[in-house]
């Protein structure tokens, strides 16, 4: 066992402090991120409808719930018998429109982040485990993520909803037990590539621990395809929320929600197509948002991609 | 010598993916009919650009700023893209690198190896098959119908090299540009490729631009080598000259860089930083004015 | 015995695949390597050359026979147990971009280890260490922060062997790693490692297709075929008088920057022997 006295015997002649050749790796990679324009874009309208949901009580120009039949059907800014005040108009009930589509953005916001990081979370663990441990572990994720997926998810969605009782964190839940097999499926691809690769042999010939491989080797690499996912998740959820919602399954009807609204408007889109178009335009844009959002991310952090 | 196949005159190519940076610098070359040519260079060296440019495949990224490609009497620089289309493929032919990747893995080999005698010289499909069938023998392969109707990921890389010799010499080209043929080949694989690269070019008197870094194989099947550096022209000369008396120091560090199984202590000697530094600076130096 | 560092008796490995069975690829090679020695291991794709220097790392796993690292059976060693002995047996890979992490830093890559194993009292030796090493191989500190694909291919090259040797091992297995380079940088590349295998006593098995490059570096030799030895010995003994006639074939088949009319006809008849079995 007797060490080599090799470089630790001279003497050290170099400077103590370690010099830092230009801005470190986090730093770089924030840049790329930022050079992307889809991030950039998709991110930015993210970013913006967040902090309306923070602020909405500040921002709202109504209460969202007051109705008004004096009010009513009004049409948006601009066209004939339009109300100043009310920006983009107001439905039957005679509530402005404007503020129910800024109250919900915060039921569409929640759901999106918490369901699709829950979703995220299960799929991907199970995923890395099934990906890199192989034998009885991955039979068995696999099975479950067979049989998950034989099931109608809209149909699972509505029965989960109806069993656990309607409210946000049910329509969460229900989101994140049905989607999770997407992350974990792909994960779990990318995790048994990923562990053909030479880094991973040459971490294993260094000797560190199966699970430390895992972790710190491979984790990183599946991470852009992961953040992606993620994001694109996070699009889904605002859609299944609004399909409950739609089928009045969601929050109480209390709460302003994209998809009550997108309920409310088509029962009268002859005479108010506003009420309809309104949170359908905010569903769609946001949508696409986060699906930019994921394809920019995965361009900039990859770092084949980006060559 | 005869009127040359193939005359380069001061070729000259820029990246514009490294912006504008030169990889051609006024090449000449010159190859007689019949001929074999080794255009050897370490990575960067811009052989490849030079073969790429040969069967019109060069990136959009790579342009062709001055010179001359004169290929039996034609210029290729300014032949409209019909007739080169013509030229490309029918009396150049290429054998690739690597020849797995060059194959459609979804077509059976006789569809591929009867594609040009059937699409350009008309072939019906019973003669193509048959003259297929005839160069597969002629590459020493010794099941011809069962390679035929084979997919390539049935067959060795020695076996699909094969084939695409084939495929080579099966329009009769007047030039083959054999572009890294045995670098993915085992050593005793490599050495059954050369010897029938060498032979059908003997028969079939094509001449050859052998497209290699390795300075034994051009050593063994070469009639005259150029050496390139950094898209420049160091030495150029008979095998016998360039290898044996070799004038520039580059030429000299680079023989004595790779290692022989025959002298174990000569060998493994990187070419001198000195030698390295003079060689980028007479190639800029000769940037601005016509070459040598 | 006791004066090899690692030795490998009846090494047998069968890969699972699809047909049954699986496909052997090692049927049953012996080979030794002594303190401060440096073997070659040659052969062409598909010669068992690359399992077996996995095989003796404990990278795939044995089927029969047994492997010894210092006198101690590491045949069926627990990885756990496998641990101390990682450090002290080391890998240098053929495709530096392929074996470096791509999403790690280099600093990272090079000081982990150093800390994983306490080889280094903590990071701030580590990156000494590190430093120390790059001042001589003539890498600049700038490639500390630098991911693998921003540094070229002899930096990546020289980063993949700084990563085995900082560990300070006994024994380096190094697989093709200078297959594809150009012979000036290839020529750095091993006489760096020569340079490293005298001055830090280690022990080497060199994998490679090129019996020119083995000729050059080893002391050994143990030609593979299908996987079977078919021939080893010392390097003088084996290039001057080849006892097997693929070896022979082996040899004949490298051609040598000089002229040599007979070259391309020399070896028919054994070509065509070797090709009918």
């Amino acid at each position: 066992m007797a060490r080599t006295p090799s470089a630790t015997a001279e003497p050290l002649q170099l400077p103590p402090v370690a010099p830092v050749a230009g801005p470190s790796l986090a730093m770089r990679r924030l840049r790329a991120v930022l050079a992307e324009p889809k991030v950039t874009l998709g991110g930015g309208f993210i970013l913006l409808l967040l902090a309306i949901a923070i602020v909405a009580p500040w921002i709202a120009p109504k209460n969202p719930l007051d109705q008004d039949l004096m009010l009513a059907s009004l049409p948006p800014a601009g066209l004939a018998g339009a109300e100043p005040g009310y920006l983009l108009g107001t439905d039957t009930l005679g509530r402005d429109v404007l503020s129910r589509l800024i109250f919900g953005s915060r039921v569409a916001l929640t759901v999106a982040f918490v369901a699709a990081s829950l979703a995220a979370l299960i799929g991907t663990t199970l995923g890395l485990l099934a990906g890199w441990y192989r034998g009885w572990v991955d039979i068995a994720v696999s099975r479950l993520v067979d049989v998950w997926m034989a099931f109608p998810p809209v149909l699972l969605s509505i029965l989960l909803v109806a069993v656990l009782g309607a409210g946000i964190g049910s329509v969460i839940l229900a989101i994140a037990i049905i989607d999770w097999t997407r992350f974990c499926r792909v994960v779990r691809a990318e995790t048994m590539a990923q562990a053909e690769s030479e880094y991973v042999t040459a971490a294993r010939a260094i000797g560190f621990p199966r699970f430390h491989i895992l972790v710190r080797e491979i984790l990183p690499n599946i991470a852009p395809a992961l953040l992606a996912l993620v994001s694109l998740e996070m699009g889904i959820a605002v859609i299944v929320e609004a399909i409950l919602s739609f089928v009045g399954l969601s929050v109480s009807s209390g709460t302003p929600t994209w998809g009550g609204m997108i309920a409310e408007g088509r029962q009268f889109i002859h005479q108010s197509w506003w009420v309809l178009a309104a949170p359908l335009a905010a569903l769609f844009a946001t949508v696409l948002a986060f699906n930019q959002l994921g394809e920019g991310l995965r361009r900039a952090l990859d770092p084949v991609l980006r060559r | 010598m005869t009127a040359p196949i193939l005359r380069i005159q001061h070729l000259s190519a820029v990246s514009d993916l490294e912006g504008g940076a030169p990889i051609l610098r006024r090449v000449n070359l010159e190859l007689a009919p019949g001929e074999a040519l080794g255009l050897v260079g370490e990575s960067g060296a811009g052989k490849s650009t030079i073969a790429k440019a040969l069967l019109g495949v060069l990136p959009r990224t790579v342009r062709l700023t001055e010179g001359e490609i004169t290929f039996d009497g034609k210029n290729l620089r300014t032949l409209p893209p019909k007739a080169l289309r013509q030229i490309f493929g029918d009396e150049i032919a290429l054998i690739p690198q690597d020849p797995l990747t060059a194959l459609n893995p979804g077509r059976r080999i006789e569809l591929q190896l009867t594609d040009g005698l059937r699409m350009r010289r008309k072939l019906p499909w019973r003669e193509a098959r048959a003259r297929a069938l005839q160069l597969l023998a002629e590459v020493h392969i010794n099941d011809p119908e069962r390679v035929m109707r084979a997919y390539p990921h049935q067959l060795s890389g020695g076996m699909r090299q094969r084939v695409l010799i084939a495929a080579a010499f099966a329009l009769e080209p007047k030039m083959i540009v054999a572009d890294e043929p045995t670098t993915a080949l085992d050593v005793t694989v490599q050495k059954q490729i050369l010897r029938l690269i060498r032979g059908l070019q003997e028969a079939h008197g094509t001449a050859v631009i052998f497209v290699t870094h390795d300075l034994g194989v051009v050593a063994q099947i070469c009639d005259r080598v150029t050496l390139l550096f950094s898209g420049a022209v160091i030495e150029s000369g008979s095998t016998e000259e360039v290898l044996g008396t070799p004038k520039h120091p580059y030429t000299r560090a680079l023989i004595a860089a790779g290692p022989r199984y025959d002298r174990p202590g000569a060998g493994l000697q990187p070419v001198p930083e000195a030698v390295i530094a003079q060689l980028r600076a007479d190639v800029a130096a000769t940037d601005g004015r016509p070459g040598a | 015995m006791s004066e090899d560092l690692i030795s490998a008796t009846g090494l047998e490995v069968t890969y699972r695949g699809q047909r049954a069975g699986g496909v052997k690829v090692l049927h049953g090679v012996d080979v030794r390597i002594g303190r401060h020695e440096t073997v070659g291991i040659v052969g062409e794709s598909g010669s068992g050359k690359t399992t077996l220097g996995r095989a003796l790392l404990r990278l795939v796993d044995v089927t029969a026979g047994t492997i010894t690292f210092d006198g101690q059976d590491i045949t069926h060693l627990p990885e756990v147990a496998m641990r101390p002995l990682r450090r002290r047996a080391q890998m240098i890979f053929q495709d530096p971009m392929a074996s470096l992490n791509p999403r790690h830093t280099v600093r990272r890559i090079l000081t982990e280890p150093l800390l994983f194993h306490r080889v280094a009292a903590d990071s701030a030796d580590a990156l000494r260490r590190v430093r120390q090493f790059f001042d001589r191989v003539g890498l600049p500190l700038a490639c500390l922060d630098r991911t693998p694909h921003e540094l070229s291919g002899g930096q990546r090259q020289r980063v993949g062997i700084a990563r085995a040797a900082l560990l300070e091992p006994d024994f380096v297995l190094a697989d093709e790693i200078v297959s594809g380079l150009d012979v000036s940088t290839q020529a750095q590349a091993l006489n760096l490692l020569k340079t490293l295998t005298r001055e830090l006593g280690l022990a080497m098995a060199f994998i490679s297709h090129d019996l020119s490059v083995i000729r050059a570096v080893c002391d050994r030799v143990y030609v593979m075929r299908n996987g079977l030895v078919v021939e080893e010995g010392r390097c003088e003994d084996v290039f001057s008088a080849p006892a097997n006639p693929y070896t022979r074939l082996l040899i004949d088949a490298i051609p040598l920057p000089e002229i040599d009319p007979g070259w391309l006809g020399r070896d028919r008849a054994e070509v065509a022997a070797a090709e009918a079995d």
